[in-house]
């Protein structure tokens, strides 16, 4: 049994998926999903929004409708004029809450309207989140490398101050961003010629070493992890350090599954054994690991709680 | 014709010894460390103690050259303390900035320390007017060392809207993501340049002979493999060999370092204040060849002459250069 009930959130879906895939994703997660907060919108690239900006609007109102509180995620690297022009336009509607992913955001920051702070912001330590949530930042969705002690330390900086910590839960972890799109590199293109090549990799292409290891995925300009994170045989000891939501990052297969056995583990309804089990049959050929929070390294073997 | 913009050359140094070549050799300004996690090249038996920073101000001044610095990791959780004094020791022993990429940290030199230039570390990875306006309004930065993701023109536009300074890399090691947002290391070791200032770090690093090939792995991880008797490149992460999908080769980066001499004169017209050259593991020699090469193409440059590009080749160990993200078809 968990001590504590656990808000979850289905993060901003990283991969590039087409519009229909995109709009029947999130038609399931508002009328399936057991979950609180879903996030919606473009971190990994802004060429790909033009393809499913139209939908967004209805995806939104479907959500609202599932009971889901939906928050508006922003570009993790703002460089070109238009995303700063999108960045800007984010933060001044006043409709939705928004998930910084990128500091610029700041600039138009006030402490009156809350928002969240995403895992692609260093918050490392508790002077620097207390600097943000006195501009008003409520959530922190902390950076997935941070290891246990640390998290210990934030969740408690955070409650101190009003605001919540959010944990990676579920799913490829975002590693780095760059200005190079890795995607069109092995395809022969470069960035401003890619002809969309992340489209055909929905849940990331396998980065192997030259010996056959799986190591890394590449998502455009994102370098992900080759193992999938999973918390769900942890949650007791992170309800003990103060971790108030578990973040769940979409892939193919059945993610409406994944939310229910993260739920049903929350709950108390199953034992976390048999929540892992459940995870393990959505995704038969995935690795997980704990091991930013748990063990020697991010690409750690799973250690049990 | 305008004259052309005075450009400051910011040095690295990773030990007193080299701090004093790059001054004799020419360095405007030197960026340099204390021995500890505070910094970004947290390598054993590297950086200053505090003495050896006190005395190299002292030589700095003297020479009428500047000392930055870098305390451009972020602080542990429960540790920030520690940082704190880092920056408390900068400002009383006399550096001209400090380089930081941490918001608390910026917080409390700001607040603490309102007389201390603040430069704002490419480890803080603003790419943006917006960005930079932030950092500037917070904590009144007076100068930001951009991410090397940006071309020439995205820089001068930058340049174009903000008031403070910026700097930029002109030689050295290549990032190929955008720094300080790089969790690669710590994927494989568990060591990264956030948290401890490190990136493949060599107490992860194996070379092995397998099958009559040399190979070279991180954190367990195979990342060259070269034929016996050839000499394994150093494991550093992005810039190793891998398979992704039908291609098999260097998915992030070839083996190549950053020379952009060439483009000295346009990014000055794209108004850089200031050109830095990254190394401060590199041994005194090489700091002093390279910080003697640009100060001889800045004084060129200001002087209305040729900048005679690539004659540091050798320095670059027979690597390729290359100018890395300035050029618009490197993305």
């Amino acid at each position: 049994m968990t001590e504590q009930k656990f808000a979850l959130t289905v993060g901003p879906l990283q991969f590039n998926w087409s519009a229909d895939d995109f709009t029947d994703f999130y038609a399931r997660v508002a009328d399936e999903a057991p979950v609180e907060r879903v996030l919606i919108g473009e971190t990994v690239c802004s060429k790909r929004t033009p393809y499913y900006d139209d939908r967004i609007p209805a995806a939104i109102e479907r959500l609202q409708r599932g009971g889901k509180q939906v928050v508006l995620s922003s570009l993790a690297m703002v460089t070109l004029e238009r995303e700063k022009r999108a960045a800007r336009e984010l933060f001044q509607q006043s409709a939705l809450e928004v998930e910084i992913n990128d500091l610029t955001l700041m600039n138009w920051a006030r402490p009156e309207t809350p928002f969240s702070i995403g895992p692609l912001v260093n918050v490392y330590n508790e002077a620097t989140l207390g600097f943000l949530a006195r501009q008003g930042a409520r959530r922190f969705c902390l950076p997935p490398e941070a290891p246990f002690a640390s998290v210990e330390k934030l969740a408690a900086a955070a409650v101190a101050c009003g605001a919540g910590v959010e944990l990676w839960a579920y799913g490829r972890i975002p590693l780095a961003i760059s200005g190079r799109c890795y995607h069109a590199r092995v395809h022969g293109l470069s960035k401003d010629s890619c002809q969309f090549v992340c489209a055909q990799d929905s849940d990331g292409l396998a980065v192997r070493t030259l010996d056959g290891a799986d190591f890394l995925a590449v998502n455009g300009v994102q370098t992900m992890s080759h193992k999938y994170c999973n918390l769900i045989g942890d949650l007791d000891r992170l309800a003990k350090a103060g971790v108030s939501s578990l973040r769940l990052s979409p892939h193919t297969g059945d993610f409406i599954e994944v939310t229910r056995a993260f739920a049903d583990v929350v709950s108390g309804a199953v034992a976390p054994e048999e929540g892992m089990r459940r995870l393990a049959r959505t995704a038969p050929d995935v690795e997980f690991s704990n091991g930013f929070l748990f063990g020697p390294c991010g690409a750690a073997e799973l250690t049990p709680a | 014709m305008t004259a052309p913009a005075k450009l400051e050359l910011v040095c690295p140094a990773g030990t007193p010894a080299a701090f004093r070549a790059a001054i004799d050799a020419g360095a405007h300004t030197i960026y340099c460390g204390f021995n500890d996690e505070t910094n970004a090249r947290n390598f054993p038996g590297l950086n200053f103690s505090r003495d050896e920073m006190a005395e190299s101000i002292k030589f700095a001044h003297r020479h009428g050259a500047k000392t930055l610095i870098a305390i451009n990791t972020f602080p542990r959780a429960g540790a920030v303390a520690f940082w704190q004094k880092a920056i408390d020791d900068a400002a009383r022993l006399g550096a001209d900035a400090v380089i930081l990429a941490d918001i608390g940290l910026l917080d409390y030199a700001a607040t603490r320390h309102p007389s201390l230039r603040l430069h704002l570390s490419v480890q803080a990875a603003a790419a943006n007017a917006d960005a930079i306006a932030f950092y500037v309004r917070a904590f009144r930065v007076k100068r930001v060392v951009l991410p090397r993701v940006l071309t020439v023109q995205e820089i001068a536009a930058i340049n174009r809207d903000i008031e403070v300074e910026t700097e930029v890399f002109i030689f050295g090691g290549l990032c190929v993501m955008a720094e300080g947002r790089c969790s690669l290391s710590s994927y494989a070791t568990g060591k990264s340049p956030n948290m401890n200032g490190a990136c493949s770090p060599a107490s992860h690093v194996e070379y092995r002979e397998e099958d009559g090939d040399l190979v070279s792995r991180l954190g367990g991880f195979a990342i060259h493999r070269v034929a016996a008797g050839e000499a394994a490149p150093y494991p550093t992460l992005c810039k190793g060999c891998f398979q992704a999908g039908d291609y098999k080769g260097h998915v992030f980066e070839d083996p190549s370092s950053l020379d952009a001499a060439s483009l000295i004169p346009q990014l000055a017209q794209a108004g850089v204040t200031a050109l830095k050259i990254e190394g401060r593991q590199r041994s005194r020699a090489y700091t002093e060849a390279v910080v003697r090469s640009f100060r001889k193409a800045l004084d060129a440059y200001a002087a209305g002459r040729p900048i005679v590009a690539g004659e540091l080749r050798e320095l670059t160990e027979g690597q390729q250069t290359t100018s890395g993200s300035y050029r618009k078809t490197w993305r």
